[in-house]
């Protein structure tokens, strides 16, 4: 099973989940740019941040044979603190990056006036760099969220198929399938969806524009629940070949709309010498 | 060492590098959209006319050297701040071919204090003459250290002293009482060391 995990806060783990993923069958991950448990106060912190997910991350990964991709953006929790707007300003440079295949994660948080500009802007933003968009949906009032969301990824003139919106659920999955727009689910061990849930939605829905993801990051989650919800499948009777496009086909089109992924040679060991930092112990 | 000229004769015919070029002669700041494209516009593969370089490395050098020599320091510091670990090899790798001298030495001792042995590695080229004697050997030993060839150091032989004979004397002996092995090429510095 070759597994794509188009939504995973790499920055929050341990080589050791790369190691396992690894294991596991992942071969290429996205790391959405989101909230990191203690709020920041200003953008420097932002471009540091940044600067992580284009470069110590993928290096990261790369000893493990992941590849690792980046979709940058000011994630709407924090666009509600005035000493982060200037975050907009530099996201620009880093939406030229090669390795950032999407803007996000943007949508609302708690659906205030300020939330409303970041989410338009970047939405602008997105197609100024010819970028999809990953819109995260709230955790609290989750279903008027997800409509508001959809109204103004409807408004801002971005194509549906280059939008995901993530985060999804048995009551939000339908409003999203008819727009058009691709549909995120996060697998948790006993928050959002689990394997099971996941395989009656594909079911009922079927498999297109389809994404299942960890969403791992550094509250209780498991990078491991995409292998999870592949094996659920495959016993409730869908085929590897459904299993290999949920997991690997369909965020590699969805992503793939960037022009930037890079997954050729997957198995090459870039970013190595004779030996290298990570695996002989860090310095 | 090839020269930017050279470097862009290698390029051949490119139409989206002599444009970029010309937007960067006339507004420098263009260059903070432009360089990280390269990549994406000009492919990535080696170049077998300008061997060790690669066909991103190679525009790279070219937009930063399209820059107005009065500009120069303060975009490339901005280019390497802002870039992605293959934009700020590509800045590293070009430094000995622009004429920024000693502002070159933020550059270097950013790279060193990552634990992304190609930036390391590229820290240690011709440029590596700027850092200082201490910061220099951290540096030597920090290769030694990470397994990453001591051939990326350019003038090891001319520079390194009875100071970091010592140092790899040292690590030799911390990691042969954990019963490790002592990279060879840090073994024949040792040695030639202590013949001279």
């Amino acid at each position: 099973m070759r597994i794509f995990d188009p939504h995973i806060h790499m920055t929050s783990r341990t080589t050791d989940d790369y190691e396992r993923m690894a294991v596991a069958g992942v071969r290429a991950v996205v790391e959405p740019a989101f909230w990191l448990g203690q709020p920041r106060t200003n953008p420097g912190s932002f471009a540091d941040y940044f600067d992580g997910l284009i470069g110590w991350e993928p290096f990261r990964a790369s000893q493990f044979g992941i590849r690792h991709h980046a979709t940058i953006a000011l994630n709407p929790k924090e666009a509600n603190d005035p000493r982060c707007r200037g975050v907009l300003d530099l996201l620009p440079r880093y939406l030229e990056k090669d390795g950032v295949v999407a803007v996000g994660e943007i949508g609302y948080d708690s659906m205030t006036p300020e939330e409303d500009d970041a989410f338009a802007a970047q939405l602008a933003l997105a197609v100024e760099h010819e970028l999809p968009a990953l819109v995260h949906t709230p955790h609290r009032d989750k279903a008027r969220g997800t409509e508001r969301s959809l109204a103004v990824v409807d408004e801002s003139g971005i194509a549906p198929g280059r939008v995901v919106i993530d985060h999804l659920n048995e009551v939000t999955v339908k409003v999203v399938r008819d727009t058009g727009c691709w549909l995120g689910f996060s697998i948790y061990p006993d928050t959002k969806m689990s394997p099971p849930r996941m395989v009656e939605i594909l079911r009922e829905y079927g498999l297109d524009r389809m994404l299942v993801n960890s969403a791992a990051d550094w509250g209780r989650s498991d990078p491991l629940l995409t292998l999870a919800t592949g094996e659920a499948m495959l016993a409730a009777g869908f085929s590897d070949d459904d299993v290999d496009r949920v997991l690997w086909r369909n965020p590699v089109e969805f992503y793939g709309q960037s022009g930037r992924l890079q997954l050729s040679d997957l198995d090459g060991a870039e970013a190595t010498f004779a030996g290298n930092s990570i695996l002989r112990g860090g310095s | 060492m090839k020269t930017l000229a050279e470097l862009r004769a290698v390029l051949g015919e490119r139409p989206w590098l002599d444009e970029a070029v010309a937007m960067i002669r006339t507004e420098p700041g263009a260059i903070g959209r432009l360089f990280p494209a390269a990549g994406r516009k000009c492919g990535r593969e080696p170049l077998a006319d300008a061997p060790g370089w690669s066909a991103d490395e190679a525009a790279r050098a070219v937009l930063l050297g399209a820059l107005p020599p009065e500009r120069t320091a303060a975009e490339v510091r901005e280019v390497y701040r802002y870039g992605d670990a293959a934009e700020k090899q590509a800045v590293l790798k070009a430094l000995p071919l622009l004429a920024i001298g000693g502002d070159a030495v933020p550059l270097l001792q950013d790279a060193i204090r990552t634990n992304d042995t190609r930036l390391v590695a590229a820290a240690l080229g011709p440029c590596s003459a700027h850092l200082d004697a201490p910061a220099w050997r951290q540096a030597v030993l920090k290769c030694v250290f990470m397994g990453v060839p001591l051939s990326v150091v350019d003038g090891l032989d001319v520079r390194a002293d009875a100071e970091l004979a010592g140092m790899l004397a040292s690590f030799a002996e911390e990691r042969r009482a954990a019963g490790r092995d002592v990279p060879a090429d840090a073994l024949a510095v040792l040695e030639s060391l202590r013949e001279g």
